[in-house]
């Protein structure tokens, strides 16, 4: 344990008696008391925080003071319109490589004079690396160290926050907005990772724990762990890196091609020009080979990850596999994420996935399981 | 009662022994989601993987803990696997056998022997 980072609310973890689980070098609460399907239904229901301060936070900012610049600066490592994002807005996005692969998914955020990165923990170093090398002399790069990162997802997040801050009101999905508060300023997006309306706040290290207790004392609020994290996010649809999205999967095979816009796009004011366009632009044109769907199992046995998924009952060769699968507590019954060839994902195909040496029926059916609940 | 290594439970019930899994080995899996149960009339030999069990977590299996016939198994737990967290050592009995041998478990472990071991 001793060589395990750990986060600002660390302490309150212990607290409030969660179960700790190394992740991405992170010493962080796998589940607390309530246990992962009480968890995900409060977040359904109510509201519920998580501590992702594991996630790395990085600014870019030019000399010029112009988000624009930095946002044209590192349109060369995303597909994303970041000229098009607009100051107080915030988009997804995906550094890709040159075979066209995704190396991380991200948050960026057009804050004004600089923009606001959000990445994932596991691949911050490598990120903050790819972005110095790439953007030397045109952004500095400069990681937050300092802040903590809390998000508070839920029907109830909203009135659990305007009990602490009124400025979040009139937010709508994915704005952005710094507001001052008894915990000093707080960087907050309405967004996260869930399917719920909710924040991510980023929030003074020194600060985060009187910010997470505030917000625990109110009665709707309780904290959720990485289990049902897990089993939101993939309710909602949502991808996570290292399972779904990797260095050999493309954004057109992931169907995130929704987050290449127009103007990234084959014909777009400033197309291609991201690592692996050539790839990427020439799959959007012709179509991928597999593509990322849903799968609903028969009966109640998850197919989890790695489970092999054939065409019919007794094929011998697969058409594709499991990257996430779990039971979803809320649409209560087994939800996955595979890829499997394009022939076979029209949704209502039934395919079969090999759980245990039988081969049970799933079918295809659109993402996400449970739709979202944003406040657009 | 008597309990196995493998953090089942063991209480003789007329000429049958009723199975299930400790409040422990439930509390360690989290919520089961899933169970799998073997068909009644069968035989099985000690250590065979008789029941498949999914919480949120993960996978695992149950094994048969002594030889003999799984005269009957509790279907309810197929379609409300949560019993299992719920009342681990009451309702949510997972089979009855009719053991070969009964002696099997005259070397497993009693209520204090099974609270030293899980420490």
């Amino acid at each position: 344990m001793s060589d395990l980072n750990t986060t600002p609310l660390h302490a309150l973890h212990g607290e409030l008696g969660a179960k700790m689980t190394p992740f991405a070098g992170y010493d962080m609460p796998l589940q607390y008391p309530a246990g992962v399907l009480k968890e995900h239904l409060h977040c359904r229901s109510q509201a519920g925080l998580f501590d992702v301060s594991h996630m790395g936070q990085v600014i870019l900012r030019t000399p010029s003071g112009d988000a624009a610049d930095a946002a044209l600066a590192l349109e060369s490592l995303v597909p994303v319109d970041l000229l098009g994002l607009k100051p107080g807005r915030q988009r997804y996005g995906l550094f890709t490589n040159d075979a066209g692969g995704i190396e991380d998914d991200l948050m960026i955020a057009n804050r004004g004079d600089h923009l606001f990165l959000v990445v994932n923990a596991a691949c911050k170093d490598a990120d903050i690396a790819r972005l110095r090398a790439r953007l030397d002399g045109l952004c500095s790069v400069e990681p937050v160290t300092d802040r903590a990162l809390i998000a508070l997802q839920g029907p109830g997040a909203e009135a659990a926050l305007l009990d602490l801050t009124t400025a979040c009101r009139d937010m709508r999905f994915m704005d952005v907005t710094t507001v001052d508060s008894d915990f000093g300023p707080l960087w907050v997006s309405r967004s996260g990772y869930t399917g719920e309306d909710g924040y991510e706040i980023s929030v003074a290290a020194d600060r985060a724990e009187a910010f997470a207790r505030a917000l625990l004392e109110d009665p709707a609020v309780a904290p959720i762990g990485l289990g049902a994290r897990d089993s939101l996010r993939l309710e909602a649809g949502l991808c996570l890196y290292g399972a779904d999205l990797d260095p050999t999967t493309t954004p057109v095979e992931a169907a995130l091609t929704w987050a290449i816009q127009k103007a990234r796009r084959t014909g777009g004011a400033r197309e291609g020009g991201f690592p692996g366009a050539d790839v990427i632009l020439r799959q959007m044109a012709e179509g991928p080979a597999r593509l990322r769907v849903g799968l609903l199992p028969e009966g109640r046995a998850p197919m989890r990850a790695g489970t092999e998924i054939f065409a019919a009952p007794d094929d011998d060769t697969p058409i594709g596999t499991v990257t996430s699968g779990a039971y979803g507590p809320w649409i209560e019954a087994p939800m996955s994420m595979a890829y499997l060839a394009t022939h076979a994902t029209e949704p209502g195909t039934v395919v079969f996935g090999a759980v245990r040496g039988k081969r049970l029926p799933a079918t295809v059916t659109a993402l996400p399981f449970r739709p979202a609940q944003f406040k657009r | 009662m008597k309990f196995t290594e493998e953090h089942e439970w063991l209480r003789p019930e007329d000429d049958v022994i009723v199975v299930g899994i400790t409040e422990h080995a439930a509390t360690q899996l989290g919520d089961l989601v899933f169970v799998e149960l073997p068909e009644p009339g069968i035989m099985v030999s000690k250590d065979d993987e008789i029941v498949v069990i999914e919480s949120v977590k993960a996978a695992s299996d149950i094994l048969a803990p002594i030889d003999g016939e799984i005269v009957e198994v509790n279907e309810g737990l197929v379609d409300n696997p949560a019993l299992v967290n719920d009342d681990p050592l009451g309702e949510a009995w997972f089979f009855k056998m009719k053991p070969s041998d009964p002696s099997q478990m005259d070397d497993m472990m009693d209520a204090d022997a099974y609270a030293k071991y899980i420490g």
